[in-house]
Formats: structure tokens, C-alpha cells, sequence
């Protein structure tokens, strides 16, 4: 077996092995800098939360119309939004701290979404829906995939430097620009279309994996905005790459490989900072 | 993304400084039930330096809150004179509303202060970098200029924060218990800061605990009780009677040790 055969063959040979990378790429690129910004907010839970309230309504875009992308789509943005329509109002004049009826959201979510699909479909299509399927990615929902990390990136890059203020210091951006609410849901309507497009790819449970883990990784090598931006979206391609290798010669579901590769990339990263102590404390031990 | 006008620096800032004006008219604020601040009326005059000064409660960060519109009034009005209220303001809250870990250099913080200017898209003009340095050096933070802003103490992180209104070049100054935490040393640096503003002829309003430096340093007190107890001239303003009333004394008999320290000539 030689390292073309491993590295390059399956790509090259299979055409639906080329969709499901370019659409890890695809969501990698618009993911990385959608994911440090979520992070450097401290917000990670929330794309979490917000990965599963896209489900209900992807459940009922299944029972509705099968496995259509775009009706699952449609139904995904829709519960998408709503939940954060609902955790803005629910924060500014809700009773509840933030946390609690974001966990109400996490449990309310999976619940009926589980309970729509089981109503009309198979354990195979909840399957698909929980986890996704990579290696299905057809032409147009490739298109989808890039037309919405294209939106999502362009957005990004029009309003950068606000939300980059509001993520530390909101009172400043507040007292001197305004539009501190408008860029607090703007942001949150990006997370929820970056979770729409990696829908299909990763189901309803792991959307949140290409978001989440290498932004989390990147920041155990980097200190600046700048690298962090850039070592996620490479982390996010090469997790991608990986998990479609993996699940290509161990014949292992392709969501989970990926889950799998980018959990790897980020528990290296944590050993970076352990292992700095480490050499640190070694030196220190060592005569002068 | 500003009006050529507000861009040609120097000129226009200066006739900016000279006119930030802040009236409150029967000011009542409340967050849900409980009323903060209630029925307050008065004019921080342009280029006056006013202390706030009240017991923990009394209102004093919510007064400023909602003249730096972070907070909408229950009922009456605020009106500021002579600003546009973005670039007009610079409002420095207790710094634990900050979160320290993000990932930005002393200086690049410090040029924040030209953010309202520049807009999300503008061209970071080049003087903002020597401005920002200026401020820098001002507040005795230049050599650590390229520091991240974690890595600061305490005290360095609230010079940082002075830079940053520096940068803003604002009409109006509101500083929310600045020296609070700090040591004298830090507190004496910024509090000469403060007069520097002052003589610049900005509007300058400050909340703060420590009653020696309102009478030393602040011509204006206002008495802040969620009600006004008394606003003026300090000297006035801080008579043992509204003291008690404010809740900052105890009932004396006599006046008490600390006014009768000496007053600024």
C-alpha cells in the first residue's frame, strides 16, 4: 500500500469522497473564525445548545418531505433562529439566568426531535439525522454548503472589528458605537446558518464539531486573533482530511471519524501548555 | 467612516471639548421594582468636574449608566448639549466588567479609544498608532506597550483603561470608581489625569468612595443618596448634616474630623 494509495487514491477515485472534502473544507474556512470568536466569548456551550435546536425543525422538514436537504435545511434555520429570538428575549426579560433555560433548550430540542423522526421514520433515518451523512453530499448540497460558508465569512468580515469589541467589553461598545444587540443577534444568526450547512455533513449532534473543537484547539498554540483564526481552520481541514481517511480504510461511519480526528487534534494541542510546565519545571530542577 | 470635519483633528476636537453639557431633569431609574435612582435634577456645567459620592447602592453607577445610555430612564430625561453621543462620551466602568483574557496587546486596547471614529470598516488612520502611543506614556504604560492586556496587575490594567479615554478624546468623561483597588501611587497618577482633563476644559464626572480626595481635588459633589441630597460646590455640598443623610456619618456632635481638612485654595 503505497502513501499515494493511502493519501490520495480514495479522492481521486471516488467522487463522492471529493464532495464529502470539499464540504469539510468548506465548513473548516468558515467555521474557524465563526468558532474563535464563539470561544473568545466564552459562548461554547451555547453553539452547542444551538447545534440541537436546529433538530426539531429539521425533524419536521424529515417527516415533511424525507431526507430533501433543503426542506431539512429550511426547518433547521427556522427552529435555528427562533431559539435565539427566544434566548435574547429570554435573557433580557426573562426571570431565568442564561444557563438554565439554555440547558431547557438542549433537552427540549433533542426530545421532540427524536420523538418528530421516530413518528414518521427508521432508526436508519434518526441515525441520519443524530449524525449526519458526509459521504451523501450531492451537488446541490455542496452548493449549499459553500453558497452559506460564503455568506457566513463575508458577514464576518464586514463586522469583525464590533464583535471582536463585544466579545470583551461590551459596555464599551455600547457607550461609543451602539448596536449591541443587532451585532449580538447577527452574530448568533451566523452560528445557526454555519450549523444549518454542516447539517447534512455531521447530523444534529455533532454539527457543532467543526465550530467548536479546533477553534478550542488553536487556542492552546496561539495568543493572537490573527494565528487563532488561521490554526482553525487548518485544525478544522485537517480533522476533516483525517476523519474522511479513517472512516475510508477502517470502513467506520464518516461524522464520528471526523468527530473523532478533530478530538485527537484537540487533546495534542491540550498537552501543548501541559508540556510547556513540564519543560519549565525540568530547567528549574536543572543546575545552573 | 466619520465626516471630513470630525477627521481634521485638532481644531475640531477643540471646539468639541468645550461644550459637552449634561442635563438631568426629575431623573428616575429603575430596574424592575427597585427604584436606584430617583427624582434627580441638575447640570454637570461644560468643563465641570463633579464627584459623585454616596454610600454602596445609592446609585452612583447607575446615574452614570444611563447618562452613558446603558441604561434607559423610568422617567424624566437626560439631556447632553454640544455632543454627538457617540464620539462625544468616554465612559470607563469598574473594571471587572471587562473580560482580561482576550487576546489584545496593551497598545492595540489602548487604540480601541479611536474605534467610534474609524467604524467597522474604516481605514485605521497611521496617527492613531503614535496617538495611542502618546497615551500610552501618559498613563506610564509605554513600556509594556506590547504586552498582552492578561498579563497586566491591577493597577496597570486601570492606567490601560485611562489610555483608552485618552484615545477617545472625549467632550464628556465618565469614570466609574477609578481608583478603586489601586495603590496611592497609581490612584495620585490618575487622579492628576483627571485634573489634566479638566483644565482641558472637559466635562468630567466621577464616582468615587474616598471623601479626603473629593475635597481636595473636586470643585462639584453631587450627594447621591438614590435621591440627590445635595449637589454643588463640594464645600456646600458635604456639610456633617448630608453626610448623615447620605448615610456616609454617623450623627456627630460637632463637626466630624474629616471636614475639617483643609480646603484646596
Amino acid at each position: 500500500m503505497s502513501l499515494w494509495s493511502t493519501l490520495v487514491a480514495p479522492f481521486s477515485e471516488f467522487a463522492f469522497m471529493r464532495s464529502a472534502l470539499v464540504a469539510c473544507m468548506a465548513l473548516a474556512v468558515a467555521s474557524g473564525p465563526l468558532g474563535t470568536l464563539l470561544l473568545l466569548r466564552r459562548m461554547g456551550l451555547v453553539g452547542d445548545v444551538l447545534s440541537h435546536a436546529v433538530m426539531p425543525g429539521a425533524a419536521v422538514g424529515f417527516a415533511l418531505a424525507g431526507s430533501a436537504l433543503a426542506v431539512l435545511s429550511v426547518g433547521g434555520l427556522f427552529t435555528g433562529i427562533a431559539v435565539v429570538l427566544l434566548m435574547i428575549l429570554g435573557t433580557r426579560f426573562g426571570a431565568q439566568r442564561e444557563d438554565a433555560s439554555l440547558a431547557a433548550f438542549y433537552f427540549a430540542s433533542i426530545g421532540v426531535g427524536v420523538l418528530i423522526v421516530s413518528l414518521r421514520g427508521t432508526n436508519l433515518d434518526l441515525m441520519h439525522v443524530l449524525l449526519g451523512t458526509v459521504l451523501a453530499i450531492d451537488v446541490p448540497a455542496l452548493v449549499l454548503i459553500v453558497a452559506i460558508a460564503s455568506v457566513v465569512l463575508a458577514v464576518l468580515a464586514l463586522i469583525f472589528r464590533p464583535l471582536a469589541i463585544q466579545s470583551f467589553d461590551p459596555a464599551f461598545l455600547r457607550t461609543t458605537g451602539g448596536g449591541d444587540s443587532a451585532y449580538r443577534t447577527i452574530f448568533l444568526g451566523l452560528v445557526v446558518l454555519d450549523l444549518v450547512a454542516g447539517l447534512q455533513a455531521f447530523g444534529t449532534l455533532l454539527a457543532g464539531v467543526p465550530l467548536l473543537l479546533p477553534a478550542a484547539a488553536a487556542r492552546c498554540w496561539a495568543q493572537r486573533i490573527g494565528p487563532l483564526v488561521g490554526l482553525s481552520i487548518g485544525f478544522g481541514m485537517a480533522a476533516g482530511y483525517a476523519g474522511l481517511l479513517a472512516s475510508y480504510h477502517l470502513n467506520v461511519p464518516s461524522g464520528p471519524a471526523i468527530a473523532c480526528s478533530a478530538a485527537i487534534v484537540y487533546a495534542v494541542s491540550a498537552l501543548v501548555p501541559a508540556s510547556r510546565v513540564l519543560l519549565t519545571a525540568f530547567d528549574a530542577t536543572r543546575p545552573t | 467612516m466619520t465626516e471630513p470635519s470630525k477627521r481634521d483633528a485638532a481644531g475640531s476636537r477643540l471646539r468639541d471639548v468645550r461644550r459637552g453639557c449634561v442635563t438631568l431633569r426629575e431623573l428616575t431609574v429603575a430596574y424592575r421594582e427597585r427604584v436606584a435612582v430617583e427624582a434627580v435634577s441638575g447640570v454637570f456645567a461644560a468643563g465641570s468636574l463633579t464627584a459623585i459620592v454616596g454610600a454602596n447602592g445609592a446609585g452612583k453607577t447607575t446615574l452614570l449608566h444611563a447618562i452613558a445610555g446603558l441604561v434607559a430612564p423610568r422617567r424624566g430625561s437626560i439631556e447632553i448639549a454640544g455632543v454627538e453621543a457617540p464620539l462625544g462620551f468616554a465612559y470607563l466602568p469598574q473594571s471587572d466588567s471587562i473580560d482580561r483574557d482576550f487576546p489584545i496587546s496593551v497598545l492595540e486596547f489602548a487604540a480601541l479609544g479611536g474605534w467610534a471614529r474609524i467604524g467597522a470598516l474604516g481605514r485605521v488612520p497611521p496617527e492613531l498608532r503614535s496617538r495611542s502611543m502618546n497615551a500610552l506614556q501618559a498613563v506610564g504604560l509605554d513600556e509594556l506597550a506590547g504586552r498582552m492586556l492578561g498579563e497586566l496587575s491591577v493597577g496597570q490594567f486601570r492606567r490601560a483603561l485611562f489610555a483608552r479615554v485618552i484615545v477617545q478624546e472625549a467632550a464628556i468623561v465618565l469614570l466609574d470608581e477609578p481608583f478603586a483597588s489601586v495603590d496611592a501611587a497609581t490612584s495620585d497618577d490618575l487622579l492628576r489625569l483627571v485634573q489634566r482633563w479638566h483644565g482641558e476644559g472637559r466635562t468630567v464626572i466621577v464616582a468615587l468612595h474616598d471623601l479626603e480626595q473629593v475635597l481636595a481635588i473636586f470643585p462639584e459633589t453631587l450627594l447621591l443618596a438614590r435621591k440627590a441630597i445635595a449637589w454643588g460646590e463640594t464645600a456646600t455640598a458635604l456639610t456633617p448634616e448630608n453626610l448623615v443623610e447620605a448615610g456616609l456619618a454617623a450623627p456627630p456632635r460637632g463637626p466630624g474630623p474629616r471636614l475639617r481638612l483643609a480646603m484646596p485654595s
